[in-house]
């Protein structure tokens, strides 16, 4: 047996897994949407576009999506950042691994049972419980999409804190030190400085928590209360109540279809960033 | 700025102590405190649904990590090797795997496999002999442990690639000029190198598989996973046997963590 022989041999289970398990399945997902709705559910081979022309339809979904994901994905931006910082510049070495792991450790949890606990916080017995205790009557907390964004900012805080942290840690403190004796303020040091070298940090982690919220369904179905949904909640309806299997096809391609559109846009903007950087430093 | 980063941790742990707390109340109440018990967990433990829930889960995570572990590390090893488009080509299929919503890749193996069972099982029914129960092909736990198995493969190809990609090639090569076949260079050096990478790719996949929802929730079938359990309860009202599952769940999955990190300080100082 050759080198050559032996590594493809290596490689083809795996490969022939993902061919039945991803290649195939999204095919199906394709062909599909150029379906019809079976007389009782399910999919009939067809060739149209009705599905593509029926997409206005789920149009409240999409606009929850594209409104929701980036406001979750920059509240939690907002709110790691400094916590990022504080660790990664400001904290002693000593306890540097012990608080990142404090921060790790809720995600290593199930989802499930962590936006369940919102349930609470935010239900009639929690938070606006305790305003009316104070005298803040009738505030709505659960099932709003504030709920749903505290739950997404919960849910991926630890996504967003750990490439931001990897990114500062690494940043050269020399650098803060230089810029500092150079008579820079704190803030100006921040600005010009650190901020500038931690934006690949910021780039992955807005880019993993975006990407995972663009399909998610947990949050939006248990704080959102069929109030506030996401994409994914109308295609579990739609492939699981309605069985509608050819315009689920469609809502579920078109998906991907804007996920890979903005995050295509998204890194032309990191890496015309990122240039830009490099010519100001040069000059 | 010490005081954001307390608050900041004080909101990551508020709502888990909350249920910790609340797996221990008296009463039936979810959300009024009436006293220290342990009975929901007695409860709890003794439900068979949520056993067999436990049960199916664990099989499930245990066996597609297994799985991926193995055929991952293969994979990853062989693709060391191979350049040219066929490489482009793997490589981007395991972008599209990891990319991909998890729903996606649920409803896209729905779709397809009870598609291609439809056709399947009638051909299956001819071809059996004519006595006994034709086998018939639905989804279920093989589903199940096919749809994770795929997914936590990508995560294990590219957690061994990163660590196969940092080892120093001069010690393979030594390996093979002190004629070491390549079996054997793979079993007394690399394989000990990139052991714990493998490990760090199996918990992953454990604690992915165990926890994940919405996967499983279109390819599971007529079979319960635990997350799908609790989903279920939690839409049917909020009680703290809940509590008591989340919390114990937790509590594992936090040991899992700790071994782990053990097993991995052990292995590196050796």
């Amino acid at each position: 047996m050759t080198r050559r022989e032996r590594n493809w041999l290596l490689v083809a289970p795996a490969g022939a897994w993902f061919l039945v398990m991803l290649v195939l399945p999204l095919s199906f997902v394709f062909v599909f949407s150029f379906g019809e709705r079976g007389p009782a559910g399910g999919y009939v081979p067809a060739f149209t576009l009705e599905q593509y022309a029926n997409l206005p339809a789920r149009w409240t979904a999409f606009k929850n999506t594209m409104v929701l994901a980036p406001l979750g994905t920059l509240a939690a931006l907002l709110i790691a950042y400094p916590l990022a910082y504080q660790l990664a510049v400001r904290t002693d070495p000593r306890w540097k691994t012990l608080l990142l792991v404090l921060v790790i450790v809720p995600f290593w949890t199930s989802i499930l049972i962590r936006s369940y606990a919102w349930i609470f916080i935010l239900g009639g017995q929690g938070i606006p419980a305790l305003l009316a205790a104070l005298g803040i009557e009738d505030v709505r907390l659960i099932y709003t999409p504030f709920a749903v964004t505290v739950g997404i900012v919960y849910g991926y805080l630890p996504l967003m804190v750990f490439p931001i942290y990897v990114a500062l840690d690494r940043l050269d403190k020399r650098l803060l030190e230089a810029s500092s004796d150079l008579g820079a303020r704190p803030f100006a040091t921040f600005w010009q400085v650190t901020l500038p070298l931690s934006v690949p940090g910021v780039a992955t982690g807005c880019m993993l928590v975006f990407i995972l919220l663009m399909g998610e369904f947990l949050i939006p179905a248990l704080l959102g209360g069929g109030k506030v949904f996401f994409v994914g909640n109308a295609l579990v309806d739609l492939f699981l109540q309605s069985r509608n299997w050819a315009f689920g096809s469609a809502v579920a391609f078109t998906l991907i279809l804007i996920m890979l559109v903005t995050v295509a846009i998204y890194m032309r903007l990191i890496a015309r960033l990122q240039v830009r950087r490099d010519d100001v430093a040069i000059m | 700025m010490r005081f954001y980063a307390l608050s900041v941790y004080l909101f990551l742990y508020t709502p888990i102590a909350i249920i910790a707390l609340f797996s221990f109340n008296a009463g039936r109440h979810a959300s009024q405190f009436q006293g220290f018990s342990t009975q929901w967990y007695g409860r709890a433990l003794k439900n068979p649904f949520v056993m067999d829930a436990l049960e199916t889960s664990l099989l499930v995570a245990l066996v597609s990590a297994t799985l991926a572990s193995v055929l991952g590390t293969l994979a990853a090893v062989g693709l060391q090797g191979i350049r040219g488009p066929a490489r482009a080509v793997f490589d981007g299929i395991i972008y599209v795997a990891v990319m991909i919503p998890g729903i996606v890749i649920g409803i896209a193996t729905l779709i397809a496999l009870v598609t291609v069972f439809d056709v399947l099982n009638p051909w299956l029914a001819t071809l059996w002999p004519a006595a006994g129960q034709p086998p018939s092909l639905s989804m279920g736990i093989g589903s199940l442990i096919a749809a994770h198995t795929m997914f936590t493969m990508a995560l294990v190809i590219i957690i061994v690639r990163a660590r196969l990609g940092s080892l120093e090639q001069a010690l393979t090569e030594a390996s093979a000029d002190l004629y070491a076949t390549p079996f054997g260079t793979f079993r007394q050096v690399t394989l000990p190198l990139i052991a714990p990478a493998i490990l760090a790719g199996f918990l992953l996949s454990f604690t992915f598989s165990f926890d994940d929802f919405i996967i499983a929730f279109f390819v599971a079938g007529s079979e319960t996973t635990l997350p799908i359990y609790v989903f279920s309860s939690i839409r049917r009202g909020v009680t703290p046997e809940i509590n008591a599952i989340g919390t114990m769940v937790m509590v594992a999955s936090l040991l899992l963590l700790i071994v782990a990190q053990l097993v991995l300080r052990r292995g590196q100082r050796r």
